[in-house]
């Protein structure tokens, strides 16, 4: 496992949030699963840490939640963005994007000298 | 925003945890099952998939509880235990808890009535606008006190003056008015116009004074106070404009005062007028008499001082203008001072409210101390509960706010009981109060003091948990687990032993405070008001609506209504006076006698007086004879003098047959001389502590008018209280209108002319009772933990030979100590305390050693008692069941 990145918190707020626009309304367990592939299986990710980070997200008012059930008929915590939460995907991407663009300057091949 | 909407959201949490716990362990046991049915599809058996689910996770338990942090907010669920866990320490124990939350109850509860009494006087601001800038303006003289000024002096001032806004002189006024069919006697005050100006409140209804109201001879006008709108004219909005009759004139009602007016200067005043003198200054008009209480109002950016020294050169000025008119009024003021509003009504009391702020400071720390050692005993007996969570992983941190939980709820208890008690204290405190003390209707439990309460009760919570959270959270876990015997610490035992000593110490300066004052009071009560003040009974007639020039008709009335007293049964006789001793009356004329150069005239206290009045008081007569029926308006002028004044003026005891011009007589020399027929014992008329003895006694009939304010004294064979209400009805069968006011014994008047130095004698013997109280429980609490602690100690002891006779002594000896050391700090504690009392102080030295000696044998009692008790339990201590024990 040596090879794989563990998730950083505030990245993983993103992540769910991303992952939720997607896929539309979706269970924890489901988020952590396609957050996994999403990676190409890049990411170790703990499942447990995924909850705090859900109901803080809830708490903030990004996603809204809701008892469902699954497609194989097991009841399931649905999580879904709310409005509030399609803002804030917007702006933390478009913080992220400038982010990656500048380290991406800095390593690219005589990047500093442009 | 959206970080407070999460810390919201966190604190609701708390309160729904059931369901919380549920929808979490709900929602991990779904994404469990979701992940085992997947692992299932991806071939593992039943039991590995599981476990790969498990793993992935991160660990079941761990999950949740991170979850569950994420829902709450971890502190206040740590708080919330501590408040559960301490309330469950307070029930275990309901010994202590009682004890500890009654003793700090009581100590909350006082010093927060104490508080809110003396907040309003001393410390609140005057509920006027910048209430900072009103200044109270008197005259005074050379070195002389402070008198009331002149009308004339006020014009003057108002005309010249840069440093005032507005001045406003004004004087009481008691109008009378029939009411419900009985005649009543109105509180009120005649003002200049400028007088709620001046104080910076108008109106609620209708309009306030303006110059022209304020007219000689001008327009018959007043203003009600809301209080007397309500009660008197059912709060009718149409009273403005109204005429209602006053003293059988009408008078047009202009205004109405707001509710909350409060008339600092005259509380029970409910009506005004305009004060209407004559501008013109007539050199023989009242407008030179110095009966005026005058107020100003400062302008903005002018100080005390300035107005001060304006006021005195404009006064001055005064002097030399209208010297002749002055003096004949004693002669022109040199100085005028100038004093806040606030600090001249407070000038009086201030003294004893400091003094009682002080015991009252005393008594809380008091209950702090020895809740502080309650405390500390209860930290030695858990020591092995600390040291067990210490060894579990608690740091430090967390058993001090454990236990600071602990002591901070005992205090807020405390401190709610305390509220309640404060709110009885404070009632207490009004009926107590003495009459002279200013703003008594501000005195109640608001939300200034509910704030000083919160903050004392969180103080008291810190102060007593925090010395022995310190000492049980540094203890050594190990030595506290193995608990091989109880002995606590050298540490904890000496932190116990300076607070029993300052216990003692308190009290001794509490008892000494009280025992001070307490000699004080009875000396004063010692000293011979110069009377016979028992089976005495008094009461004010205030003759109704008969105009003044009508002397014939209220001399009749007088003299119909003393007779009508002399016969009910039970009296064995009374007389009337124009001014009673100890009553707050003191009314002066002057005098001036042949054998003495005019201009020497002299100041004394008149009083108008029938025939038999020294007989009905007792006063006794030294030389001559005592004024009789026949000295009426067709005899000789007679007069009695008082002792002091005879002395003074004629050392040679050659009074009687002196003659002398009274009152309005001075200076007329063609009026009648009155002659000195006798010489009778002095009487104090203020205070018992003061010798003002000098006076003088006429019958109404030879005096220029008959004063229609008369006080009736009536000596009586038994209880006078009971007799009070026939003699009203003898008075009222002669003319069912008359006022009658302040009906009470003499007794009850002498008592109350000291109400002041009462006042504060109640409240320290009461605050000195309580030390004395908290002392002997602290000084029993400590021993008594003491002899428990070293039982092992004792057992030994007396196996190896002591006498129960040994550790009585060894014990009591160290109970003595203790509390000889207390005496000794305390004692100068009470010297400097003393010094401070210094003015509620009569007769005695601060140093008295009779009180000192007293208090010390008193507390050496107390203590010698609060000791025996463990000691004998010590000394009766067998050693075979202790060392067995061990």
């Amino acid at each position: 496992m040596g090879d794989k990145t563990d998730v950083w918190q505030g990245t993983l707020a993103l992540m769910v949030l991303k992952t939720l626009e997607t896929m539309g309304p979706l269970h924890g367990y489901g988020i952590a699963r396609r957050i996994e592939q999403t990676s190409g299986h890049l990411l170790s990710l703990n499942y447990g840490t995924l909850y705090p980070a859900l109901l803080r997200l809830e708490q903030e008012g990004f996603i809204a939640s809701e008892w469902g059930t699954s497609d194989n008929n097991r009841k399931a915590k649905f999580y879904k963005l709310t409005r509030a939460g399609r803002k804030q995907l917007e702006k933390e991407a478009r913080g992220w994007e400038q982010a990656a663009a500048i380290v991406g300057r800095f390593l690219a091949p005589g990047g500093e000298r442009a | 925003m959206k970080r407070l909407r999460a810390l919201i959201l966190r604190l609701c949490g708390m309160f729904f945890k059931n369901r919380r716990e549920q929808e979490i362990a709900d929602e991990i046991e779904s994404h469990l099952q979701l992940h085992i049915e997947d692992n299932l599809r991806a071939g593992m058996t039943l039991e590995q998939a599981r476990r790969e689910a498990l793993l992935k996770l991160g660990g079941l338990e761990q999950t949740k509880q991170n979850y569950r942090e994420r829902g709450t907010v971890p502190a206040f669920e740590a708080l919330s235990h501590d408040v559960r866990f301490a309330l469950r320490q307070l029930r275990k124990r309901p010994g202590f808890a009682f004890t500890a939350v009654l003793v700090l109850a009581l100590g909350i509860g006082a010093s927060t009535a104490i508080f809110s009494a003396v907040n309003p006087i001393l410390f609140r601001p005057l509920p006027y606008p910048q209430a900072r800038r009103i200044m109270m303006v008197w005259e005074s003289r050379r070195g002389g006190a402070p008198f009331d000024a002149a009308f004339a002096t006020f014009q003057g001032l108002s005309e010249r003056t840069r440093s005032f806004e507005s001045l406003a002189v004004m004087k009481p006024w008691q109008p009378a008015m029939i009411a419900n069919r009985e005649p009543q006697r109105i509180e009120g005050q005649q003002v200049s116009s400028a007088y709620f100006r001046t104080l910076g409140i108008t109106p609620a209804l209708g309009r306030d004074f303006t110059a022209a109201d304020d007219l000689y001879r001008g327009p018959k006008v007043v203003i009600l106070s809301d209080g007397l709108w309500r009660t008197l004219f059912a709060a009718d909005p149409a009273i403005i404009g109204r005429q209602i009759t006053l003293d059988d004139n009408s008078y047009t009602v202009l205004g109405v005062m707001p509710r909350g007016f409060e008339n600092v200067l005259a509380p029970g005043a409910q009506i005004w007028a305009p004060l209407q003198y004559n501008p013109a200054l007539p050199l023989d008009g009242r407008e030179w008499g110095h009966h005026l209480l005058m107020i100003g109002r400062l302008r903005a950016g002018v100080s005390r001082e300035q107005a001060q020294n304006e006021s005195t050169a404009i006064l001055q000025q005064l002097g030399q203008i209208y010297a002749q008119g002055y003096n004949n009024s004693g002669g022109p003021s040199s100085y005028a001072l100038v004093y806040r509003l606030q600090d001249d009504l407070t000038r009086s009391v201030r003294p004893v409210l400091l003094a009682i702020l002080g015991a009252v400071v005393l008594v809380l720390l008091m209950a702090c101390v020895n809740v502080t050692n309650l405390l500390l005993a209860r930290g030695a007996q858990r020591r092995a509960e600390f040291a067990m969570r210490a060894a579990l992983g608690a740091n430090r941190r967390r058993l001090l706010q454990q236990l600071l939980t602990e002591s901070l709820m005992l205090a807020a208890i405390a401190g709610l009981i305390g509220i309640v008690l404060a709110n009885g204290g404070v009632r207490l405190l009004v009926a107590l109060s003495p009459a002279d003390l200013p703003r008594l209707d501000a005195i109640r439990v608001d939300n200034g003091v509910l704030l000083f309460a919160l903050t004392i009760t969180t103080l008291v919570g810190l102060v007593v948990g925090l010395v022995p959270a310190l000492q049980a959270s540094h203890n050594d876990p190990q030595s506290g687990l193995q608990q091989v015997s109880r002995t606590s610490t050298h540490h904890q035992q000496r932190t116990r032993r300076v607070l029993v000593v300052a216990e003692v110490a308190i009290a001794l300066m509490l008892l000494v405070s009280a025992g001070l004052l307490l000699r004080s009071i009875r000396r004063l009560f010692a000293i011979p008001p110069g009377f016979d003040p028992s089976h005495l009974l008094t009461m004010q007639v205030q003759e109704y609506g008969r105009a003044a020039d009508n002397d014939a008709a209220s001399a009749r009335f007088f003299e119909q209504a003393l007779q009508a007293v002399r016969d009910v049964p039970g009296v064995e006789s009374a007389a009337f006076t124009s001014q009673l001793p100890l009553s707050g009356e003191d009314e002066g004329n002057s005098l001036q006698f042949e054998s003495y150069p005019s201009e020497k005239a002299i100041g004394a206290f008149r009083y108008e007086v029938s025939p038999g009045y020294s007989e009905t008081m007792r006063i006794p007569l030294i030389r001559g004879r005592l004024l009789n029926q026949h000295d009426d308006a067709k005899a000789p002028g007679a007069v009695l003098i008082s002792e002091t004044l005879a002395k003074r003026l004629f050392p040679n005891g050659d009074a009687i047959g002196q003659r002398v011009h009274m009152g309005p007589d001075l200076g007329r020399v063609d009026a009648p001389w009155h002659t000195v027929v006798g010489v009778v014992g002095d009487v104090k008329q203020w205070s018992l502590a003061l010798n003002e003895g000098e006076a003088f006694y006429v019958t109404p009939t030879q005096w220029a008018w008959v004063d229609s304010t008369q006080s009736l004294v009536v000596r009586t064979h038994g209880d006078p209280a009971a007799l009070a209400p026939v003699i009203r009805a003898a008075i009222w069968s002669i003319n069912k209108d008359e006022v009658i006011v302040r009906v009470t014994t003499m007794e009850s008047l002498v008592a109350a002319s000291e109400a002041q130095r009462h006042f504060a004698l109640v409240l320290f013997e009461a605050f000195a009772l309580v030390g004395l109280i908290l002392a002997a429980t602290g000084i029993y609490g400590v021993l008594s933990g003491s002899v428990t602690e070293r039982t092992r100690e004792i057992g030994v002891r007396a196996a190896l030979g002591a006498s129960p006779a040994n550790i009585l002594h060894l014990i009591l000896l160290q109970g003595m100590t203790l509390a000889g050391i207390g005496v000794a700090i305390g004692l100068l504690g009470a010297i400097a305390a003393s010094r401070a009392l210094l003015t509620l102080l009569f007769g005695i030295s601060p140093l008295d050693p009779l009180t000192y000696a007293g208090v010390i044998a008193v507390l050496a009692a107390v203590a010698a008692i609060a000791c025996w008790i463990p000691a004998r339990r010590a000394a009766q201590v067998n050693p075979a069941i202790t060392l067995r024990a061990e």
